[in-house]
């Protein structure tokens, strides 16, 4: 997983509450068996029947930073929306509420999702949209959304350990593996009626 | 101190907790399909690992899996091939299968509970987010990324950050005609498809005790509809005696112990929930969704609400795209609303109580004249005891199409899909536009609704249709 300190880019504004997965990335992308290759699928419906969707104009072309609305990531549990937007070049998605799974997702995955009030959020839109050049800052060290050109110096919450895992670019699974003999120990106290599928 | 059912599964599944670190929680069962597990077992396979107990996970084909012609190969050449690396995966990491044609293969959440191998307290992960359905018996079940199911095939544990707790009470009695769809659907309406952000529920009162198995799954089924990382039901002797003689479920002695511990899970009394809602079951009715997320929903005697009516700018905003995509105007009366195709399946209501159900409102009648109704099994034992009851001859006898056991429609990866336009009723969780095909629009319904709405062509109430 590459690691995140502080990434600067330009954004893109996705004025739409209650985005869900299915939206974010439909299911017939999902019949892959790949791990890469996702970003034709990234809002594969609306970048086809809309062409005034925002991704679909040239002003935001080469963003890093989804601007969303609340309740971002809603639905299905698909991990390939995550891919789906790495894929395309996004790093960070900003949004004043995210889906669970849909979050626990971006930070295994590494796409730092960040929540931020909506009356922030609202300041970024207006800002990108009268200028589609405005940069906006995510700082994983400082925990903190900057944009001048927007006006917003913004301290965001993340958990220590997943700033760290994120910072440090570490794959749960090894973290993981350190513990096995705790693993072990907890498996032989297990129920014994408990069920077995083999 | 006084604990919730949720925080009691929790603490007893902590297989190590430490300062600033997420629990990390051990996983009793996996439940394994095509189409998130692929990633998953590459993963496995590049790092050189194992599955660490494979005797804790099943797999089964459901999402891709065609519904008719079983015996030809999977016409789509990328489902097929997620359907046989499937196979590949599972025979090279020693995973229990169950493929198309088994007896067992079906929807997982529908494979987990006929099987047994769903029982109270127990900690159930699956790549799919309505793994919720486990928690009708007690179980703390959720839905996790691809990422996650390769952790649990390599550790069998997940790290899981901390819950909050809701109680969502429904007091009274259901109605004739109203079923545990109308109270989910009437759940999410009221608290948003965000409500339940960052809680596992627990739903409790008179209303849900009174529930079988089959519809405490429907409305566990659909916690994720409002956000929630989980439902759960405590259990109770309705939960013992669906569990009791099913293949994987203790035996003898070994299930009394089982039924003692099952028992203390309930929540203890005076335990305190981080929030509450309440529900009057007498005041429901048959609820339907207008929308294109499953919270924009109206009882089915109502009319397409008028976006202007919203005072949350947001709100306006989602439900004036949402009627443009659904083509509906405000104030339209929903049961003038006409549909073409009826969807009855899904792990929210393909069970057999669902077909139940539904045949006996369809049975002597015909599906409308222009409509398609597709009845699709949750699984290959459901279709099995349908047919023995004569459930099958019903459908087809009013002119329904009597499929074979998978998602089917609910998702559309499979053939079974809308085309752009056209309108459904359906049974499923999601009218998420494009859901069930591409342009299609979803209307969420129980399956007396799908009943009644198949034989009169617009969405209706086994009360609208003339008696036989």
């Amino acid at each position: 997983m590459e690691k995140f300190d502080v990434h600067t880019g330009r954004a893109v504004p996705l004025r739409s509450s209650n985005v869900d997965t299915d939206q974010i990335i439909p299911a017939v992308y999902l019949k892959r068996v790949a791990r890469t290759g996702f970003e034709d699928g990234l809002f594969a419906e609306w970048r086809k029947s809309d062409p005034d969707f925002v991704l679909n104009r040239p002003e935001y072309e080469g963003a890093s930073v989804l601007v969303a609305g609340p309740d971002f990531g809603t639905g299905s549990s698909r991990e390939h929306a995550v891919w789906a937007l790495q894929d395309y070049g996004f790093k960070t998605v900003l949004s004043s509420r995210f889906a669970d799974i849909f979050r626990g997702n971006s930070l295994k995955g590494g796409l730092l999702t960040v929540l931020l009030p909506q009356e922030v959020i609202e300041r970024i839109w207006k800002a990108v949209e009268a200028d589609p050049a405005t940069e906006v800052t995510v700082d994983l060290v400082e925990r903190e959304v900057r944009s001048p050109g927007a006006g917003v110096q913004e301290p965001f919450e993340l958990d220590d350990y997943t700033r760290w895992r994120l910072m440090e670019g570490l794959d749960d699974i090894a973290l993981t593996l350190r513990h096995t003999d705790e693993v072990g120990a907890f498996e032989a106290t297990r129920k014994p009626w408990l069920p077995v599928t083999l | 101190m006084a604990r919730t059912m949720a925080e009691k599964v929790w603490e007893e599944h902590v297989v190590r907790r430490a300062d600033g670190e997420p629990d990390l929680l051990y996983i009793d069962l996996h439940l394994v399909h095509e189409v998130t597990s692929p990633q998953a077992f590459e993963g496995l396979r590049l790092a050189g690992r194992k599955v660490r107990r494979p005797d804790l996970t099943i797999a089964t084909e459901d999402h891709n899996v065609p519904t008719q012609d079983l015996l030809a190969p999977i016409a789509d050449p990328v489902s097929r091939k997620q359907v046989e690396t499937l196979r590949k995966n599972c025979s090279d990491f020693g995973v229990r299968l169950h493929p198309m044609g088994d007896i067992e293969q079906g929807v997982v959440h529908v494979v987990g509970p006929q099987l047994g191998l769903t029982q109270p307290g127990m900690t159930i992960v699956c790549g799919d987010s309505h793994t919720s359905t486990h928690g009708a018996f007690g179980a703390l079940a959720f839905g996790i990324g691809t990422s996650q199911v390769e952790h649990v095939l390599a550790t069998q544990t997940l790290p899981m950050a901390p819950f909050r707790t809701m109680a969502v009470t429904v007091d009274g009695t259901l109605r004739p005609g109203v079923s545990a769809k109308d109270i989910i659907l009437a759940v999410i309406a009221k608290i948003g498809t965000g409500g339940g952000q960052g809680y596992v529920i627990e739903y409790r009162g008179e209303a849900i005790e009174a529930l079988s198995m089959e519809a405490r799954m429907t409305v566990c089924n659909m916690s994720i509809e409002a956000g929630a990382r989980a439902g759960m039901i405590a259990p109770d002797q309705t939960t013992f005696d669906y569990i009791e003689g099913r293949a994987h479920a203790p035996r003898g002695e070994d299930f009394e112990a089982a039924v003692e511990h099952w028992k203390s899970l309930r929540t203890d009394e005076g335990a305190v929930f981080d929030a509450e809602v309440v529900l009057d079951a007498d005041e429901l009715s048959p609820f339907v969704t207008w929308g294109t997320n499953p919270g924009q929903g109206v009882p089915l005697h109502a009319e397409v609400p008028d976006p202007a009516s919203y005072e949350d700018p947001s709100a306006r905003a989602a439900a004036e795209k949402a009627l443009a995509y659904m083509d509906l105007a405000p104030g339209t009366p929903m049961r003038e609303v006409r549909v073409d195709t009826v969807f009855l399946g899904s792990c929210t209501n393909g069970r057999i109580e669902d077909l139940r159900t539904a045949a006996e409102i369809i049975r002597g009648r015909r599906v409308a004249e222009g409509v398609r109704m597709l009845v699709v099994p949750g699984s290959m034992r459901v279709k099995e005891q349908a047919n023995a009851e004569g459930l099958g001859e019903v459908f087809e006898a009013a002119g329904a199409e009597w499929r074979e056991a998978g998602c089917s429609m609910c998702l559309g990866m499979n053939p079974d899909q809308l085309k752009p336009g056209e309108r459904s009723a359906s049974t499923s969780n999601r009218n998420f536009e494009g859901r069930q095909g591409r342009g299609g629009r979803t209307h969420l319904v129980s399956p007396q609704v799908a009943a009644a709405t198949a034989v009169r062509g617009t969405l209706s109430s086994p009360a609208d249709l003339a008696a036989l």
